[in-house]
């Protein structure tokens, strides 16, 4: 009887570790955007752990994550804030927030999200603990007129910055003090600004216009500086191609010297150098979405809108020259690299297909089913600027 | 005889006709759920671009609706779809969303 129940609390105390122990750090979220779940996924075996439900509309969905790495912020197109915890694979908290809104970001401590909305127009600031509303940021541009907002990210300082869509205007919160939150806007930085990054540095902020030619650049280290035009020469005189899709800036790569992007309305990727002069286009397949740097740089694989969106393309940031063509099937939505950049994921949305691919040899090792997959997010994400 | 082959004959490509109408229909859907969702939202909400959800367009004459669709509105994200929408295509999208997608 005694040696049975020693037995028994052995298995239960073996099996408890073996369930609750474990790190996060190969772990991500995949949007299965149609039906409002996210799978949870492990990249060191490339297999799908869980399905958590009912998070809403996530067209368009984006995800942040604690700097533990243990809980996923997930930004809803209908205005939802869900946050998960991964290790529990459940929701903990879920809130709406909005209307209509299109991304967010978590500050530099990590205590606060950030949601950037269209409806109604403006940023909102949450308690990253409790999703608790600590500042609320109407993006009002003139009289009764509230702007949707873009390109929201995080910089050091404990920033928030973001775009205006229909005033054209750039706005950075400072909110080292939470009580107070305090406001630097630049105006007239440019028609229609459609997106914006960070670099990975945290120092450069940069807006796409959709309106007009060029980028606007506003120097984070500098805001006396104001917001500057780079590139302002591409795309004049040039017949554009309609643009089905809008394409994101984030996970440009800095490749030594230079810096690739989509461009938008051309069939192209753009280079430029250093002193935010582009030097070079490389023709690609289609208009480019996603332009996004293999970790450690050498690579650029690129995905395109509808109707070319069967196809990514690998470039070589060494020779700039396109080094693979794959046709991984309809729709391929985003990529997400493993923190090394050993394997690159991506979804296939309308085949509800995740492939992993080796990026050496391009070769699919293995396909995960997801329901209508768009975004992939790594937890590794946590400790990058600007992501 | 000749006559019952040749109702047969026109009884199934009218048959086909309409299967091929009701696929078309069904990619449209699809089209509008995901790709003009992409920028309306994929319940058609709104998105970057304007509402598109049945009751925001009641004021809005279908005349309108086809020359967007169509042309697009420079200056705009809005993009023509005219190179890859046929006007059928196009009217058919409109009745779709007078009707309401979901
Ligand atoms: C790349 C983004 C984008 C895509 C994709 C897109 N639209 Fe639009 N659409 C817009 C924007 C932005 C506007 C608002 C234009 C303006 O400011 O007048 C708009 C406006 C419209 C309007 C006018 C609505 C009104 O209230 O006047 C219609 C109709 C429309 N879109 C239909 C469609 C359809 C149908 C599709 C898919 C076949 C589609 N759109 C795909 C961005 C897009």
């Amino acid at each position: 009887m005694k040696l049975f129940f020693t037995l028994t609390v052995i298995l239960f105390l073996t099996s408890c570790t073996t369930q609750n122990l474990r790190g996060t750090g190969d772990l991500g979220l995949i949007i299965e955007r149609a039906i409002g779940q996210v799978k949870l996924v492990e990249h060191t075996t490339n297999t799908s752990l869980a399905t958590i439900k009912g998070l809403g509309d996530l067209s368009h969905a984006s995800i942040v994550y604690s700097r533990d790495e243990r809980y996923g912020y997930v930004f809803g197109r209908d205005g939802g804030l869900t946050k998960i915890d991964i290790l529990e694979q459940k929701i903990v908290k879920r809130i709406m927030q909005s209307g209509n809104s299109i991304g967010g970001a978590i500050s530099q401590d990590g205590k606060l999200i950030a949601v950037s909305n269209y409806k109604p127009g403006g940023v909102k600031i949450f308690n990253a603990d409790t999703l608790d509303l600590v500042a609320n940021i109407p993006a009002v541009y003139a009289q009764g007129k509230q702007s949707k907002t873009v390109g929201l990210i995080d910089a050091p300082g404990q920033l928030f910055v973001f775009s205006l869509y229909d005033a054209g205007e750039i706005w950075v919160v400072d909110m080292k003090n939470i009580s107070t939150p305090v406001i630097t806007k630049f105006k007239n930085i440019g028609s229609l600004p459609y997106d914006g990054l960070v670099t990975p540095d945290g120092r450069y902020y940069i807006a796409g216009l959709f309106g007009e030619d060029g980028l606007a650049m506003l120097d984070l280290w500098h805001l006396e500086k104001g917001v500057t035009r780079v590139m302002n020469h591409y795309g004049k005189g040039k017949q554009k191609l309609p643009v089905y899709k809008m394409p994101h800036l984030e996970g440009w790569a800095m490749a030594g010297d230079k810096m690739l992007l989509p461009a938008v309305g051309q069939h192209e990727v753009l280079v430029m150098d250093q002193n935010w002069k582009q030097v070079k286009s490389i023709k690609v397949h289609g208009q480019p979405i996603f332009v996004m740097s293999r970790p450690d740089h050498r690579q650029m694989w690129v995905n395109f809108a509808h109707p070319r969106n069967d196809t990514i393309q690998v470039i070589d940031t060494e020779t700039l020259k396109i080094i693979k063509t794959l046709k991984p099937g309809k729709a391929v939505l985003h990529m997400e690299f493993s923190p090394r950049g050993e394997h690159v994921w991506m979804s296939v949305r309308d085949e509800s297909r995740v492939d992993v691919l080796n990026t050496e040899t391009f070769e699919v090792i293995k396909s995960l089913k997801a329901d209508k997959p768009s975004g992939i997010f790594f937890t590794n994400r946590a400790h990058k600027i600007g992501l | 005889m000749q006559t019952l082959s040749l109702v047969i004959l026109v009884f199934l490509s009218l048959s086909v006709f309409a299967d091929r109408l009701t696929d078309r229909q069904q990619e449209l859907r699809y089209l509008i759920k995901h790709d003009c969702g992409s920028c309306h939202g994929m319940t058609l909400k709104g998105g970057l671009g304007p509402s598109l959800q049945s009751l925001a367009l009641k004021n809005k004459p279908d005349e309108l609706l086809f020359i967007t669709i169509k042309e697009g509105r420079p200056g705009t994200p809005m993009p023509p779809w005219k190179s890859l929408l046929t006007n059928d295509d196009i009217n058919i999208i409109i009745k779709i969303l007078r009707k309401g997608i979901n």
